[in-house]
């Protein structure tokens, strides 16, 4: 299969994630994903483009989110970039422990750790933070 | 169109919301917790959210039915959850939250189970 690869540019306001989810639904099928899969890469993306808008960039319009989509080898990578003030994953508590069971947030990190084979992020030089997110298909 | 459509029916005193649609960040959540908030302030207290038309929810929309279930337990109501997809059963099974909620696959068994 030949590499493919999608960049987009977004607005940091949150009907803008909806943008990001219609191309990542178009990518998925060009790259010969199958349903079930691009249906867990699709929330994996909403999930951390609102991360990158609504606490990334705080919601500010001045601020961009950039999305990143590449396939090849049958291995899919995207990366979620904001221009915000970093973020650290580890002080993001568990969701299904009991004590959080009843938080109304805080479940989109979870998602997407558990619908993509690898997700990580990074501090870029130059400010903000990239998520990198990969999956196998 | 709206991302998720909304029509409430009375089933004796338990409300049911058909639910239709889209419950994601911006105006399908806000559109639940109205509805639900809404139907608290009128005293309406058992209600039954009818899932079978929602094919997609993120975790602001698993947010908002916490935060639904919540709300109508405070006030001393219940919430069931009736039709869920297999999508969104696999979505409440991995956050743990079937533990949490009542659901059903009819709503007669749904209707029968509140109290």
């Amino acid at each position: 299969m030949t590499e493919q690869t999608t960049r987009l540019v977004l607005p940091s306001h949150i009907e803008a994630v909806g943008d990001a989810a219609a191309a990542v639904t178009d990518f998925v099928q060009s790259c010969g994903i199958d349903d079930e899969a691009a249906f867990a890469i699709v929330m994996a993306v909403r999930e951390a483009v609102t991360n990158a808008m609504v606490h990334g960039n705080q919601e500010d319009e001045t601020k961009s989110v950039e999305v990143i989509f590449n396939c090849a080898d049958n291995v899919l990578e995207i990366e979620v970039r904001d221009q915000g003030e970093g973020f650290d994953p580890t002080g993001v508590p568990d969701p299904t422990d009991p004590a959080n069971i009843l938080k109304t947030s805080g479940r989109g990190i979870f998602l997407m750790r558990s619908f993509m084979d690898e997700v990580e992020w990074f501090a870029r030089p130059e400010g903000g933070t990239t998520v990198r997110m990969v999956k196998k298909f | 169109m709206s991302e998720l459509n909304i029509r409430e029916r009375q089933a004796g005193d338990v409300t049911v919301l058909d639910m239709d649609g889209r419950i994601t960040i911006g105006e399908g959540s806000v559109a639940l917790r109205s509805a639900v908030r809404r139907l608290l302030e009128e005293g309406k207290k058992n209600i039954l959210l009818n899932l079978a038309g929602v094919g997609y929810i993120d975790s602001s929309g698993i947010g908002e039915l916490v935060s639904s279930y919540t709300a109508i337990n405070k006030e001393g109501g219940q919430l069931k959850l009736l039709s869920l997809t297999q999508k969104l059963q696999d979505l409440l099974t991995i956050t743990k939250l079937l533990t949490v909620f009542d659901a059903y696959d009819t709503e007669a068994e749904a209707l029968s189970n509140f109290k």
